[in-house]
């Protein structure tokens, strides 16, 4: 393998990885509060990226741009998905509140299909094919935009948990369920703005790659299977760890793609997932519980 | 008395039905099936498998790789898949239940598990890659596990519906199923009962990835063609564990009410909405959360309400 | 030799020594006492004989063999069980087949496990619930079927953890009775309780556990004068 070939496995790997962060920060968030592996996580993303596609097609809105539409109305239809579906059953087996979310991912999943049949479609914009060289790598300039975009939003959603009534009200939820309750948090308001938010990061990844990736329902799985391995590498909960289980798991990708043919690049990724499930399962960052 | 009318019906009445209607039979059989192949390590040990489809491909590719390359018959083909997938199971359930995972951790962890598979099957020339694998339909031959028509196919799934159905109702009544639902209800407590909590959920691990093998080798061979994604693929998961959690999870007639239930319900809008694709399965996304919110314990949870309150007054 | 015999027991959680070279045997035919304030390590102690957790160091040997290292299961096959401070019974099941669970260790054979465990659920007094769901049962019913449970293993000792916690005064009794008559039939009991006066008439010797350590060791009425131990009582409430 050539020095040229590595340096460009690894660039692809980090531009990927952030926009698997992001994902994953969404996921992370909403399991830290809800206690709840959200399996509709990459149906949602897939909604999102269909909002963006039709935004640009029929209103010619730039899907960067579009992001200032899209994150409030996944915000909304995050919270409405928690106060219909999840709240009720706030108190169900855990198997059962996996199901639910199972069951949503298949009705969003197949929504998709239904009305926008499987065709991949593409979102062409002007600057869809620029790139530059990084000494022997190429980058494409879409690909940065996503992977550096994805870090912004992870940082702004981090300093708003950080600073913000509701972001510290948030995570006092997540670290102490019963004590928030005790100091006067709205619990179940947090626990809607939970989703909310994680529905909203995952719309913002969404948008951003749709410049150089296809629209299609099938992208919900694959979203969500990598989702899942990320946020059990940084730890269920674990906020920074999601993110850089991102760059782990898209370094891990694209190496994989670069020594091993077809998609078994793919067995890398499900190897570390497994590995880590059996034998680290707090993640390697910790999470915010014990399994 | 109920049961024995019920099977009296469904061996008398298929010959005087039409094929589409024979089919749809053939498919709720089938996916009842499934289910109680899935109940038994869902719902009676309580582990929830998200990757069933492991085992259901390991089956189905297993029995058709003889067929095709060594000429070997199914019927044997069949056992052979089935003690693959049980010894993948075996394999699987170890690493699982050894290092302490439960609930969504052991859902991931087979999904994984299944995944890896469909990946690997993908990629692998000699067993198809993703072009997959297609069976021989003609001409007709019983020892090779080829009939021409439906009939056949439809009183192989019949019967192995009903052994199936039998073994895991002597299961619920004997030892096995007595630590199966302990295990299930609360292992540490199980354990200090003397309930080999490791030993109870690999046997269902075992059985249950066995009998879904079957599955794949009945589907392989009834449909004549399998490829990657229809074998090992999430669907085959969702569709091994939603007729046992409509019907009812843990309970011996939960899986088969289950799919009488939802498959002639998906045939019936797949029928209604012709052409979209995906109608089927978004209805099955609507049932699941309407089920889990209005009947947590399935169809069997209410019938069984019903009963105590009858007891009662 | 004793029936069951722990020597130099010893289990560290992180920095903290939740039992310290801790020594106590079981007589057969016995019922020992294991008092001590809250968070002494009594129910550390139970962990570490069922097989919940490994000790850090010491032995703990079981008629004569050493049962370290061996998981629940197993020990409770041996003929020694447990129950649970805080109940945990098979919600999803009936008083009945809670107590099958345990019999079919003696009587593999599901008819026979049922006889068996019919007559223990009638022996603690449940024999009117004996079909009604584990989660429909009031909490001194639990802790009967708790008991039951256990003793459908047909165990030789028996470890009860607080059987008496929670229970008001009328059931309190009951539950001697019922401990009386699980001796009288030739079970060996080590007993957790913090209801004093029934631990005090129950126990042939009582140990008092406090920081981990044995305190002091003795018949009821002399470990009850011990001012060691009123004061280890005395520092808990104050």
């Amino acid at each position: 393998m050539s020095g040229g070939l590595l340096l460009q496995a690894v660039v692809s790997g980090l531009l990927l990885g952030g926009v698997y962060g992001l994902v994953a920060c969404g996921l992370s968030l909403i399991f830290g509060v809800l206690r709840i592996i959200n399996f509709a996580h990459g149906a949602v993303m897939m909604l999102a990226m269909y909002a963006t596609y039709w935004l640009f097609v029929l209103a010619g809105v730039d899907p960067y741009l579009s992001v200032v539409l899209t994150a409030p109305l996944f915000f909304v239809l995050g919270v409405i998905i928690e106060k219909v579906v999840i709240e009720p059953n706030r108190f169900a087996a855990e198997h059962n509140q996996l199901l639910l979310t199972l069951g949503l991912a298949l009705f969003f999943e197949n929504l998709a299909l239904v009305l926008w049949q499987g065709d991949f479609r593409t979102v062409k914009v002007g600057y869809s094919g620029a790139s530059f060289m990084l000494g022997e790598a190429l980058v494409e300039v879409p690909r940065l935009v996503a992977s550096g975009g994805a870090v912004l939003m992870a940082a702004a959603l981090f300093a708003f948990l950080r600073l913000t009534d509701v972001g510290k009200a948030l995570r006092a939820l997540a670290e102490e369920p019963e004590g928030a309750a005790l100091v006067g948090i709205n619990v179940a308001r947090i626990r809607a703005a939970s989703f909310g938010l994680g529905s909203a990061c995952v719309a913002v990844a969404g948008a951003l790659i749709t410049p150089f990736f296809y629209v299609a329902p099938d992208v919900a799985e694959s979203f969500n299977i990598m989702a899942f391995v990320v946020v059990v590498l940084g730890g269920m909960g674990n906020f920074v760890g999601a993110l850089a289980g991102g760059f782990i798991v898209g370094l891990a990708e694209s190496l994989g793609a670069a020594f091993l043919p077809g998609s078994l690049k793919l067995l890398v990724v499900f190897a570390i997932f497994i590995l880590v499930l059996l034998f680290r399962p707090q993640g390697l960052f910790g999470g915010s519980r014990e399994r | 008395m109920g049961g024995a009318l019920a099977v009296a019906a469904l061996i008398a009445l298929p010959p005087l039905m039409s094929k589409y209607h024979l089919e749809i039979l053939i498919s709720v059989l089938f996916w009842a099936y499934l289910g109680i192949a899935w109940n038994v390590l869902g719902g009676y040990a309580g582990q929830f498998s998200f990757g069933h489809a492991a085992f259901f491909g390991i089956g189905a590719y297993t029995s058709t790789l003889l067929l095709l390359r060594a000429g070997l018959t199914p019927w044997i083909g069949m056992a052979l898949g089935g003690a693959l997938a049980a010894a993948f199971g075996l394999f699987e359930g170890y690493l699982s239940f050894r290092y302490g995972l439960k609930g969504p951790y052991f859902s991931l962890v087979t999904l994984a598990f299944a995944e890896m598979l469909r990946v690997i099957a993908v990629n692998t020339k000699a067993v198809g890659s993703s072009l997959g694998l297609v069976v021989p339909t003609a001409p007709s031959a019983p020892g090779l596990f080829i009939f021409s028509g439906k009939l056949p196919y439809y009183y192989i799934i019949l019967a192995m519906g009903v052994l199936a159905l039998a073994l895991t109702w002597k299961i619920g009544r004997s030892r096995l199923g007595f630590s199966l639902a302990a295990v299930r209800e609360n292992e540490d407590a199980a354990e200090t009962a003397g309930v080999d909590a490791l030993a109870t959920k690999l046997r269902a691990m075992a059985l249950s990835s066995f009998l879904t093998a079957l599955g794949g080798t009945f589907y392989a061979q009834y449909f004549a063609y399998i490829d990657p994604t229809i074998t090992f693929g999430p669907s085959v998961s969702i569709g091994a564990l939603l007729p046992a959690i409509v019907g009812g999870a843990g309970t011996v007639l939960g899986p088969v009410l289950g799919s009488f239930v939802l498959t002639p319900l998906s045939e019936l809008t797949r029928y209604a909405l012709r052409g979209r694709a995906g109608a089927d399965i978004m209805l099955y996304g609507a049932i699941l959360v309407l089920v889990i919110s209005f009947l947590p314990q399935g169809i069997m949870g209410v019938v069984r309400e019903r009963r105590a309150r009858a007891g009662r007054s | 030799m004793s029936l069951l015999e722990l020597s130099g027991l010893t289990k560290r959680f992180g920095g903290l020594l939740a039992v310290s070279n801790f020594d106590l045997g079981v007589e057969a035919g016995e019922i020992v006492g294991l008092i001590g304030p809250n968070g002494a390590g009594k129910t550390t102690v139970f962990h570490l004989i069922a097989g919940f957790h490994p000790p850090t160091a010491g032995d703990i040997r079981f008629k004569g063999s050493s049962i370290v290292g061996a998981k629940p299961h197993a020990i409770c096959r041996l003929g020694l069980t447990r129950t649970f401070q805080i109940v945990q019974p098979f919600a999803g099941l009936s008083v009945i087949e809670n107590v099958m669970v345990g019999a079919f260790n003696r009587e593999p054979e599901a008819a026979a496990a049922r006889r068996s465990a019919a007559d223990i659920v009638d022996f603690v007094g449940l024999g009117a619930r004996r079909n009604a769901p584990a989660r429909s049962l009031t909490l001194s019913d639990r802790k009967r079927l708790e008991i039951a449970r256990g003793l459908a293993t047909r165990p030789e000792v028996l470890l009860l953890d607080e059987a008496m916690s929670g229970l008001n005064p009328t059931e309190i009794d009951e539950i001697i009775g019922l401990i009386r008559r699980i001796h009288a039939r030739g079970v060996s009991l080590l007993i957790i309780e913090h209801v004093m006066q029934a631990i005090m008439a129950l126990s042939h010797r009582l140990v008092v556990l406090h920081h981990g350590e044995k305190l002091a060791e003795g018949v009821p009425a002399d470990v009850a004068r011990d001012r060691r131990v009123i004061e280890a009582y005395l520092g808990e409430s104050a």
